[in-house]
């Protein structure tokens, strides 16, 4: 399977997005700069995490109205897999391809440790190589993860399984309603997540939980 | 509002620019008239202390600084050092205490921008880096609002720059009360054929500029940072500059493609005074001349005079002379990150330093001079005096678990974990050792095996005792805590943090922290490749403790041997190495002495420096051979807090035998050259038996196991209730 990366100033998980598929792929993702109109064909498509523009605004809203974000609703609407990783997650909620709104930490305050994630939904293009329920470790590093939305837009997430990834054993690190890591768009080609499993993929990582992630959305049997 | 160019030149005026009557008389002698108001401002951009290391030169030049594996020493933007396979490590730490002080979020944010920008100005991409912090007394006024702007700052740049933060210290002290440390260390990885420096080469060569406009902010910063703080210090918040890591991040990813495309003939960072320093440097070293348009200076405030755009020390900029030929291609990469670049002016052959501004002429100085010709000064100084020894006898005897509990709740030995979580600690997936163990390690990207080891060091207490040892203490035990991972040390750079150096016995603490660091260097083959000194952190006559900070770098050759400080499993052995046969001895100016009797005496722990190499090469050797599941170095607080440190990485407990001599010297002494680890119990016995043959005291203490710390006759301690306590006070001090 093919997938690409989405470049724009001011990511800066970038390289480890590109290791980690590379490694796990066994080849390296094409890359997507801001101004791109086009994404060549693919089959996943990630943009990782960072300060897209500094995020002196709301997070992620200046990206999501650059060239390279509406290639990647084109790509969305015709069923390729998206997978958005912390800024990432922040600019699919400000293009629309994800319900609801990241927030400032309740901490407010900037919060990097390794926190417990379960796999609220294994019947996701991303989490087949997971069991249902299981706990896995991940990292999380990031300033504004708080997710929430409306009561309505909340019981329908819920509802559907969108509610992919959830905060584990009290290690919610940032105030998200419902303990939400994660979600998925009503189609399931779209997927957002604040915790950075590219971060923990191999033995130099101390642990390997965040392959299964990947390996699901490349085909890659367990 | 615009400074004028042509403000009339009183002495009044020149000492608001801090130059003493005699330094304005060595600038008229050098330009042979009164210099313009631009000029004078250039001087005292180029003179004051932080850029001309005038009263620290003389004694910075004892120190060591070159060996085998040294590429670049001091006088760059960093020091670069070979780790083979064509690859190097480039770093250095940088004060930005001052700035702090006065904002601390920005303070400590420019402060890593600005030690950032040294390493990616010499081609290497930034791979790690830290941060000694000092504050006042926990109970000051404005400890706690420090603390948080301060650890804001350092994240809020470093996290969205993209660096990972692996190391550290923060500590506590009511001689910081007034006059906080920020000392910033960086690390990047290059290629050994292709660093990049400031020299300028060949005549008549474009001067770019790079990077993010010219403003008004920082209008005369590194004047600021070389004066005494009064009261009126809040007044003196417009120094300060404002850092954008956005845009940080993109001149790196822009500097790098630059390089790689062979445009750059040399470059230097806009840094301390701006475009006056990095463009007397550039032509300074390449021995030609510059010659400045100023109205070709990207800007982005309206009619700045060029006093300010001369002195603005606007971050994320740039200077490179060009190689004509690229020039549309490297225009082509700094718009293609948005950033501006514009040919500012030309290299030349008659060693003037030209500035011209709206048709007019307004500084032409000479420019080695500028540079060379700096005051520099042999400040009179007196040899510190020693504090009497401590005398034991008269302690009272207290429970041996009570104080360690009360010692890791405290403000110096508890968890900074409050701190580094909010630092990205993770990002670029190298990072194999996190804030919390003796160093940061980064793996080598790109190589198998490799790895390099980072840790940041002073004790400023043993140096305000005893200044010698406590310089050499700083570098030992920097060497220590790398060797303790089992890297080798590589080098070091050195951050000199002291009060006023126009009073002698300042003076005097300077003079005798540099010895002792070079002693240590020389002795431990760990040479100095590039530093910084900050003087005058003084407010109202009261000088900090001295703190010369060390940064050291080594290397890990296979990481998958790399030793942590968590106890791996249970029923190991535990040994003591380096140790008196008593386990520890000296209590003068120990955290056990000052924080459970209430007593700052003594004199510091002398550093056998021939015993700490003997012993830290064996400890290297066994980690290498992979008998070493866990490693920790004995610092503050002595075996009883590096034991409780062991236990609470991995939640295995031990049992220490009851001590052979007096248990508070035994558990709490802060004895140099020691380590703890654990091996396997069968293979204890053999491994004490060869280090004491090689000449390295080794013993069995005790055993691993269990969910306790038993300290041989005081009473069982939890890992839970230690964990507890070590984690708690930072939180609560900060209320969060």
């Amino acid at each position: 399977m093919k997938s690409a990366v989405v470049l724009l100033p001011g990511l800066n998980r970038d390289r480890d997005m590109i290791a980690a598929l590379t490694k796990i792929s066994g080849k390296p993702p094409v890359t997507v700069w801001e101004t791109d109109t086009e994404i060549p064909d693919v089959d996943l498509i990630v943009i990782p995490g960072g300060f897209s523009y500094g995020d002196y605004l709301r997070c992620g809203a200046i990206a999501a109205r650059m060239p390279a974000l509406k290639a990647v609703a084109d790509k969305a609407a015709k069923g390729v897999m998206v997978i958005g990783v912390c800024n990432g997650f922040q600019i699919l909620v400000e293009s629309g391809l994800l319900p609801g709104a990241l927030m400032r930490n309740t901490s407010l305050k900037f919060v990097c440790r390794e926190v417990k994630l379960q796999i609220a939904n294994a019947n996701t293009a991303f989490t087949r190589n997971y069991q249902p329920g299981q706990i896995i470790r991940c990292p999380v590093a990031h300033h504004d993860g708080n997710y929430f939305a409306d009561a309505e837009t909340l019981a329908r997430l819920e509802g559907n399984g969108q509610v992919v990834f959830r905060y584990a054993e009290g290690t919610n690190p940032n105030g998200s309603i419902n303990d939400i890591a994660g979600i998925v768009s009503a189609k399931g080609n779209v997927l957002g997540l604040m915790p950075h499993p590219e971060n923990l993929i191999e033995a130099a990582h101390g642990g390997s939980d965040g392959r299964g992630l990947f390996e699901s959305a490349l085909g890659i049997a367990a | 509002m615009t400074i004028s160019n042509t403000r009339q030149i009183t002495p009044e005026l020149i000492a608001a620019h801090g130059l003493k009557p005699d330094e304005y008389q060595r600038i008229l002698d050098l330009v042979g008239r009164e210099p313009s108001f631009t000029e004078l401002g250039i001087f005292s951009a180029m003179w004051n202390e932080h850029c001309s290391y005038k009263s620290s030169k003389k004694w910075l030049r004892t120190l060591p600084t070159k060996g085998d594996v040294v590429i670049q020493g001091p006088g760059e933007n960093a020091g670069v050092v070979d780790i083979g396979d064509g690859d190097c490590v480039v770093f250095k730490m940088e004060s930005h205490n001052h700035p702090s002080y006065i904002e601390p979020y920005q303070g400590a944010a420019t402060g890593v921008g600005g030690i950032l920008r040294d390493v990616f100005t010499m081609g290497a991409r930034p791979i790690a880096a830290m941060n000694a912090l000092r504050f006042g007394a926990p109970d000051h006024p404005k400890t706690r609002h420090l603390v948080a702007g301060v650890v804001s700052g350092v994240g809020g740049y470093g996290n969205a720059f993209g660096v990972p933060t692996v190391g550290g210290e923060v500590n506590f002290d009511a001689r910081y009360n007034g006059n906080i440390l920020v000392n910033a260390f960086a690390a990047g990885l290059a290629k050994t054929d292709a660093i990049f420096l400031s020299q300028a080469k060949g005549v008549g060569l474009p001067v770019v500029y790079l990077g993010a406009k010219t403003g008004r902010d920082g209008v005369g910063g590194a004047t600021m940072a070389s004066a005494e703080f009064d009261d009126k210090i809040d007044e003196k918040r417009p120094t300060v500059q404002v850092g954008d890591p956005f845009t940080e991040k993109c001149l790196l990813e822009a500097c790098l493609e630059l390089m790689a495309s062979g445009a750059v003939i040399a470059i230097q960072d806009m840094g301390a005074a701006g475009l006056t320093c990095s463009a007397v440097e550039m032509g300074a070293k390449g021995d030609l001349g510059i010659e400045l348009d100023l109205d070709k200076v990207p800007v982005r405030e309206e009619r700045m005079s060029a006093y300010e755009m001369m002195l603005s020390e606007s971050q994320e900029r740039m200077l490179m002379v060009l190689r004509p030929e690229k020039e549309e291609e490297a225009e082509a990469i700094f718009t293609k990150w948005g950033l501006d670049f514009a040919i500012v002016g030309k290299t030349t052959d008659d060693l003037r330093f030209r500035v011209l501004h709206q048709g007019e002429e307004v500084a032409n100085l000479p420019i080695k001079e500028l540079g060379d010709e700096a005051p520099e000064y042999d400040r009179p100084w007196v040899e510190p005096k020693k504090p009497a020894e401590l005398d034991v006898s008269a302690l009272p005897k207290v429970d041996v678990a009570d104080a360690l509990l009360k010692l890791l709740g405290g403000p110096d030995l508890s968890s900074r974990r409050w701190v580094w979580e909010q630092y990205d600690t993770m990002i670029q997936g190298n990072s194999l050792q996190r804030p919390g163990g003796d160093a940061g390690v980064v793996r080598v990207e790109g190589h198998a095996s490799k790895a390099l080891a980072f840790s940041s060091d002073v004790t400023p207490r043993y140096c305000e005792a005893d200044p010698y040892e406590g310089g050499k203490q700083a570098v030992a035990e920097c060497w220590r805590n790398l060797t303790a991972t089992g890297a080798l040390p590589l080098a070091a750079t050195d951050n000199l943090n002291f009060g006023n150096p126009e009073r002698p016995e300042i003076m005097g603490q300077l003079v005798a922290a540099i010895k002792g660091i070079g002693e240590a260097c020389r002795a431990l083959g760990f040479p100095i490749v590039s530093g910084n000194v900050s003087l005058y952190n003084e407010t109202n006559g009261q000088g900090i403790l001295p703190t010369p900070t060390i940064g050291g770098v080594g290397l890990l050759a296979d990481w998958s041997q790399m030793a942590r400080i968590g106890f791996a499993a249970a029923d190991e052995a535990i040994l003591l190495v380096g140790a008196p046969s008593a386990w520890g001895t000296h209590l003068g100016q120990s955290v056990f002495l000052r924080d459970i009797h209430g007593r700052a005496e003594g004199a510091a722990p002398p550093v056998d420096l021939a015993h700490e190499k003997r012993v830290g090469n064996h400890v290297r050797a066994l980690i290498s051979s992979g008998i070493v599941t866990a490693c920790h170095d004995v610092s503050d607080g002595g075996l009883a807090v590096a034991l409780a440190e062991m236990a609470m990485a991995s939640g295995i407990g031990a049992r220490i035998d009851a001590p052979p001599a007096a248990p508070a010297e035994a558990f709490f002494g802060e004895d140099q050259g020691r380590y703890v680890l654990a091996v396997a119990a069968e293979a204890a016995e053999e491994i004490v038996q060869a280090a004491t043959k090689a000449g390295v005291a080794a013993a069995r203490i005790g055993t691993t196991g269990g969910r306790e710390l038993k300290l041989g006759e005081a009473h069982a301690i939890s890992i839970s209730e230690l964990t507890t306590a070590h984690e708690s006070w930072f939180p609560k001090f900060m209320g969060t």
